[in-house]
């Protein structure tokens, strides 16, 4: 075998053949070797944390498992005095009031409905979630159509009264919304025939919509002040994320535009939204939005803290798809743009799709921190789960001393679980399209 | 590469302008990059521009198809004057294609996709017709078995071709090239530049900023050179390598031929 040191002239011979790489020591000792003990930082941080983790799990375990509650039907059971051993975490609370937890004060017999609901939503999601599920156009039909409108009358009971009147009105805007579209074509010169298609197929779809809302479906009325728990957080969660990356995506879009009105609408709205508190946000959806309205006109007090969480986790959105759009190379836009493409084409086939890739990271970060902060819609008086576990744990019949921590030991659970789940599937999602196309 | 010149059945001295650009102007902020640019494309004739770097050869080349806003002078493409009309700049864009440096391939479609998107969606095409076009361009350009991988996976040469691929399946009328072959290695340049001449000889009416003389003196009808945002000098590739006439040209091509 020849090789090329020491000699000032070389022409190869032989291919080298690919060989496998030298076999590393393994093992779980030669394992801990190399991450735990490295060098002296690295041992000593090793025993720093097997300390804490010493410190805190066995009196954790000891609390949430060993020394817990699972039966019982009253404060009793979870007394250490009256039940005659250390009490730990008690389960029995958590179980006596589930019920209370995901219902709230919807009425008992017509718990069902949630029920249904629940399974809707759970179809929406995984349907929606599940890259490789069939028919995802149909999917996206369902869930932002279908979806809301059967949940909107199985929650409330439908049968919304409409009268004469706001069906005239109805048609009346309708038809002045086709005409309107209509002109904008004329004035883009556009096709109007499709404008005037398109024009109609929303007044279509919003006048089917309002049909079948204000039906009678025999469903007796739950008005929303008798929601709560699960169901509520869900539902304010479900609104916030739904409605947010549209309108975050149109914000971020309207943000780099080039007409200044467009950008300085979009600015202010962003900068505003995002310099004030969800808090303050909360309390002017609640008690102002009936103020800035018409006399006539009142939203539900459900629907205040709906329209003010999902104002304000779009306008977070918006950064963070503008955080993508500013991430993709110019040649991109031109590449697009040599093509023929317009500008809603561009957008829609090239820039987002790689754009909000590159931001799902921070998208899945805006979802769960909008998911938790759901929870401050107690604050206007929103029975939330939070607020459900609140008032529960002050329940004379259940007065002992590890009530409180029970109850928010399960929010706790419930939070960690949604969002983690939320965490865990985004990380599929980014290795699943990094695996599609290598760069 | 020896100076093989194609013969110029298919160009017709007589035949309408595909591209004119008359005292065309542009400034970025206070930089004047184009400085009263005149050129009369003929339909079929094949251009090649030169000049150093920041010379205002791709930025030329770019405001034909709007990529960049001239501010003054008139540019008319195929009977269409460029103006702030949005739907007269799709109308242009869709009969001119360009390649860039780059590639500028969608690296999330496949590379079928990245070739039948804007037929489907500009030209309203049958997606099964576009594929169709789209695997006869890819066959041309000898690379129909990657036509499901994605841009990423494939070289750089490949990548170009398939680039050219795309444009040609828009049926452009004007091919624009803003130096296709420079950010290639150079064993992959000839396959691209092989490609350039086979579009050459079917008669596509063509722009290249390019700084492969080879290829000039091959397809070229006319070389142009430019500088500090003007043409300095035009003329036949022959007369344009053998006997150049202003100073700065020959200089450049002192520096760039050995």
């Amino acid at each position: 075998m020849n090789t090329a040191v020491d000699m000032s002239r070389f022409v190869r011979s032989e291919k080298i053949e690919a060989l496998p790489p030298p076999s590393l020591t393994r093992g779980p000792l030669a394992w801990m070797r190399e991450n735990l003990f490295s060098s002296p930082l690295n041992t000593l941080l090793t025993l720093v944390v097997a300390y804490l983790l010493y410190v805190i799990i066995p009196p954790l375990v000891e609390f949430l498992v060993i020394n817990a509650v699972w039966t019982g039907t009253d404060r009793s059971a979870c007394r250490a005095e009256t039940a005659g051993h250390p009490v730990g975490a008690c389960w029995a609370f958590v179980i006596d009031k589930i019920n209370f937890f995901t219902y709230g004060s919807y009425p008992a017999t017509e718990r069902w409905r949630v029920n249904i609901f629940f399974v809707l939503l759970a179809i929406g999601v995984g349907w929606l979630l599940w890259l490789r599920a069939p028919r995802r156009d149909l999917g996206a039909i369902y869930f932002f159509w279908l979806f809301p409108v059967i949940s909107y009358i199985l929650l409330t009971g439908g049968n919304v009264s409409l009268g004469i009147g706001f069906w005239s009105t109805f048609a009346v805007s309708g038809a002045l919304l086709v005409v309107a579209l209509a002109a904008a074509a004329y004035a883009l010169k556009t096709s109007i025939r499709s404008a005037m298609l398109i024009g109609l197929g929303i007044v279509a779809v919003i006048g089917i919509t309002l049909g079948l809302v204000s039906i009678n479906w025999g469903l007796e009325p739950v008005p929303t002040s008798r929601w709560g728990g699960i169901l509520v957080t869900l539902l304010v969660a479900t609104v916030g994320i739904v409605f947010s990356l549209p309108f975050g995506i149109l914000l971020a879009l309207g943000r780099r535009s080039k007409l200044p009105i467009l950008r300085m609408a979009s600015v202010i709205f962003i900068e505003f939204v995002r310099g004030v508190p969800l808090i303050t946000v909360l309390i002017m959806a609640n008690t102002m939005l009936p103020l800035f309205l018409p006399g006539d006109v009142t939203v539900d007090r459900l629907a205040r803290p709906l329209i003010g969480v999902a104002l304000f986790a779009s306008a977070y959105m918006a950064e963070v798809v503008r955080g993508g759009l500013q991430a993709m190379p110019k040649g991109q836009y031109e590449g697009a743009m040599s093509l023929g493409l317009n500008y809603p084409q561009m957008m829609a086939f090239i820039i987002l799709p790689q754009a909000l890739r590159i931001v799902i990271p921070g998208i899945v970060n805006t979802f769960i921190g909008l998911f938790k902060d759901t929870s401050l819609v107690s604050i206007v008086g929103i029975f939330d789960l939070v607020k459900a576990i609140e008032s529960s744990r002050i329940d004379p019949n259940w007065a002992a001393p590890t009530i409180g921590i029970t109850g928010y030991a399960f929010a706790a659970l419930f939070y960690f679980i949604f969002c983690f789940g939320m965490s865990r599937y985004s990380l599929g999602v980014e290795r699943r399209l990094a695996a599609g196309q290598k760069r | 590469m020896t100076a093989q010149q194609i013969p110029a059945a298919t160009f017709d001295p007589k035949a309408e302008a595909a591209v004119q650009m008359i005292g065309v102007h542009k400034w970025y902020g206070e930089f004047h990059v184009l400085r009263d640019i005149n050129l009369n494309v003929r339909r079929g004739e094949r251009i090649v521009i030169c000049g150093p770097s920041g010379s205002g050869k791709s930025t030329m080349i770019r405001c034909i198809n709007r990529l960049e806003e001239h501010q003054k002078g008139r540019i008319i493409v195929d009977g269409t004057e460029l103006t702030n009309d949005l739907k007269r700049i799709d109308e242009v864009r869709r009969d001119v294609g360009m390649v860039f440096q780059h590639f500028n391939l969608f690296p999330h479609l496949t590379i079928l996709e990245n070739c039948t998107l804007a037929p489907i969606w500009v030209k309203k095409m049958a997606k099964k017709d576009a594929e169709e076009v789209a695997m006869k361009y890819l066959t041309r350009v000898k690379i129909p078995e990657q036509a499901n991988k994605y841009p990423g996976q494939l070289s750089g040469g490949q990548q170009q071709r398939v680039a050219i691929a795309r444009s040609l399946c828009m049926n452009p009328k004007i091919m624009l090239f803003d130096e296709p072959t420079s950010a290639l290695d150079p064993e992959m340049v000839k396959e691209v530049l092989d490609t350039m001449v086979g579009l050459a000889e079917e008669g596509m009416t063509m722009l290249c900023v390019t700084h492969e003389m080879g290829f000039a003196r091959q397809v070229a009808d006319r070389v142009i050179f430019m500088d500090y945002g003007q043409i300095v000098e035009m003329n036949t590739p022959n007369e344009f390598f053998k006997n150049p006439q202003h100073e700065r040209t020959k200089l450049f091509l002192s520096q760039i031929l050995h």
